[in-house]
């Protein structure tokens, strides 16, 4: 029998994380995701499966935690929302320089400052182009549904251990909050085993000691640490690009679109649709490693291409880096915490690649 | 007699404990840091918990400290060991967790992180090397820096009106009802520093029992930062650090010693 229940974006995350075998969540309330740490705290997973939820005393602590927790082999998380992302960026660079595997999600909001609690789409660049110091990436993985947020609990976690590496969850106020009916599968083991080559368990008696650091003072041998770094971050490019077409086939227009823009989008292609414009979809699933591939095999097809975001054109630049000049490329989007209705993307379609 | 017939396990007195690893230090000649070291090593050595301990490096002289200490070690970001060492012990109750901190990493840029850990009781030891000085980035003012003190930052002395007070750290982390065990100690004779590793085995047995954080503070000269002889730098502390900074235990079993 199918587990189905309605729920929100954030509880699904929370139960999600739990389900997927989860030893730790350490977090900082901020609206709009402060749902997730709420629901844990609810939830008793410590009764449920032993896992541990601590609210922290910032968000800087929190990722801090989240550092600890990950040094010695455990499945640990934290979530929060732009501003607390902001503030966390110095240990997320830290978790990617000593490779250690976490999940991260932000239930991003209107900025920059304070900005507003209301959903946006702004903090792309943070995210895919390393908001923190030094070259380094995030695996970046957008949810467009609320099962989508249950779902990328496992595939976050799965990829983080997979590459040794943080997987950020960039989700916005919109999907967090929005209610949907959600699939749950079955309550993943919480694990056992470490791997003694790089987990912090105490030193074995007889074996070396191991040490979790992203120093090193030796400038060669950092220069063959950021290699290795870059190397792992090309096989990830080759491996685990996700994305969903739709209705690509005929289309002559295409919307490059993530997450809850996504989900307008889909509404903009059959009011297009019925006027008789053929538009599709590109949905990337992985923000990074971003999907360059279909886009520059789809783009030749099209008449034009529209990047809908909720930000002043952030992910553009990407299509654009990915296709080049031959096709004329738009970015059209609302900020500030303005979600776009669907008439409005598509008017701005017709205005931008259409009449222009 | 020959030097063979010297070297017999009946004669050792001393030796090196194989938690400190063979490295050479990186520390000033002089400084306490190297000391403070072997103290904790040798505790762990002793309760014989080196596969069971965590330790968390801070960003200060001993941001290598994981290259001397043989225990499974990880490097925190700048005052943030205590949240480190936090989320180690939620994930592993049972291990022995500690962290080796600075007055700028403790006292200044980690004070929410070092106050917050205290509070919430965390059954964790944290060893906290006070030497009044930014050592590792040339000698700046730290918070603990005393009033008139020279250093680069301060270099007509520290002004307590434009630059505040020396802050006592420990005193405050003591008032917590989180913390269990709170002293402060020093390194710079052997008298101190045989107290100074009791203090050390008192904090992690105080761990053993899940009493809740545990500190101790070593006051540490920095002759580098203090721009003296290593000799000149340790009589210059006496004089001046321990006034401000006196020896001794501040709480022991929950309850503050001498109407703290
Ligand atoms: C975020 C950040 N800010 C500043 C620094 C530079 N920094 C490195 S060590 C240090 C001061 C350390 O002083 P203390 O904790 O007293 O240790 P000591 O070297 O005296 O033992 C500073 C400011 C840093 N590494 N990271
Ligand atoms: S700079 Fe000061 S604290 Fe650092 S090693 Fe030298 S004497 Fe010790
Ligand atoms: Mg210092």
């Amino acid at each position: 029998m199918k587990e189905l229940r309605l729920m929100k974006g954030n509880e699904a995350v929370a139960e999600g994380a739990i389900r997927a075998g989860a030893d730790g969540y350490f977090g900082y309330p901020i609206t709009p995701q402060s749902e997730v740490m709420e629901y844990l705290m609810a939830q008793q997973p410590e009764k449920r499966t032993g896992m541990v939820v601590l609210q922290a005393e910032s968000e800087v602590a929190a990722i801090n935690m989240v550092y600890g927790g990950a040094s010695t082999g455990k499945k640990v998380m934290t979530s929060s929302s732009s501003p607390g992302m902001s503030l966390m960026q110095e240990g997320v660079s830290y978790l990617a320089g000593a490779e250690l595997p976490c999940l991260l999600l932000n239930v991003a909001r209107g900025g920059p400052g304070l900005g507003t609690i209301q959903p946006a789409q702004a903090d792309y660049f943070q995210s895919v182009k390393g908001g923190g110091h030094g070259d380094y990436n995030l695996i970046v993985l957008a949810p467009s549904s609320v099962q989508e947020m249950f779902d990328f609990a496992f595939l976050g976690f799965e990829l983080a251990f997979k590459y040794r590496n943080p997987v950020l969850i960039l989700s916005d106020g919109l999907i967090g909050q929005m209610m949907e009916k959600v699939e749950l599968c079955e309550q993943m083991p919480r694990t056992t085993y470490f791997d003694r080559s790089w987990t912090l368990t105490g030193k074995p008696d007889g074996q070396e000691r191991n040490i979790v650091t992203s120093l090193d003072l030796d400038a060669s041998r950092q220069e063959i640490h950021n290699q290795h770094l870059q190397e792992k971050y090309r096989k990830c490019k080759e491996t685990e690009v996700r994305y969903e077409l739709i209705d690509t086939d005929d289309a002559e227009y295409l919307f490059v679109a993530y997450g809850s823009s996504a989900r307008i989008c889909q509404k903009a292609i059959q009011l297009g649709r019925g006027e008789g414009i053929k538009i599709g979809l590109l949905r990337p699933i992985t923000l990074w490693p971003f999907p360059a591939k279909p886009l520059v095999e789809l783009a030749p097809k099209m008449k034009g291409i529209l990047s809908v975001e909720q930000s002043a054109g952030q992910m553009v630049e990407d299509v654009r880096l990915s296709v080049g000049c031959g096709v004329h490329i738009e970015h059209y989007g609302r900020m500030g915490g303005m979600i776009p209705t669907p008439e409005q993307v598509l008017e701005n379609l017709k205005k931008l690649l259409i009449t222009k | 007699m020959d030097i063979k017939d010297i070297i017999k396990p009946e004669n050792l007195v001393y030796q090196k404990t194989p938690l400190m690893t063979d490295k050479p230090l990186s520390y000033c000649p002089g400084c306490g840091h190297g000391t403070a070291h072997r103290i904790v090593m040798e505790v762990i050595e002793e309760m014989g918990i080196q596969s069971e301990t965590i330790g968390v490096a801070p960003v200060g002289c001993s941001v290598l400290a994981y290259d001397f200490m043989n225990v499974d070690m990880v490097g925190a970001s700048h005052g943030r060991a205590p949240a480190v060492a936090t989320g180690i012990k939620r994930c592993w109750p049972e291990k022995f967790v500690y962290t080796y901190q600075g007055d700028g990493d403790l006292a200044a840029i980690g004070t929410a992180e070092t106050i917050h850990a205290a509070n919430r009781g965390e059954n964790i030891t944290i060893i906290f090397i006070n030497n009044g000085i930014y050592g590792m980035t040339g000698g700046q003012m730290a918070p603990t820096t005393l009033e008139g003190m020279k250093t680069s930052t301060s270099p007509y002395g520290r002004e307590l009106k434009s630059m505040g007070n020396p802050l006592k750290m420990t005193e405050l982390l003591a008032q917590l009802p989180g913390t269990c065990y709170v002293t402060r100690q020093s390194v710079h004779s052997p008298r101190n520093v045989r107290r100074a590793k009791k203090a050390v085995r008192a904090a992690f047995e105080s761990q053993k029992e899940n009493k809740g954080l545990s500190l101790v503070e070593i006051v540490s000269n920095c002759n580098s930062g203090w721009k003296m002889e290593p000799v000149a730098s340790n009589e210059w502390m006496v004089e001046h650090m321990f006034p401000f900074y006196p020896l001794g235990d501040i709480k022991v079993d929950g309850k503050l010693v001498n109407n703290q």
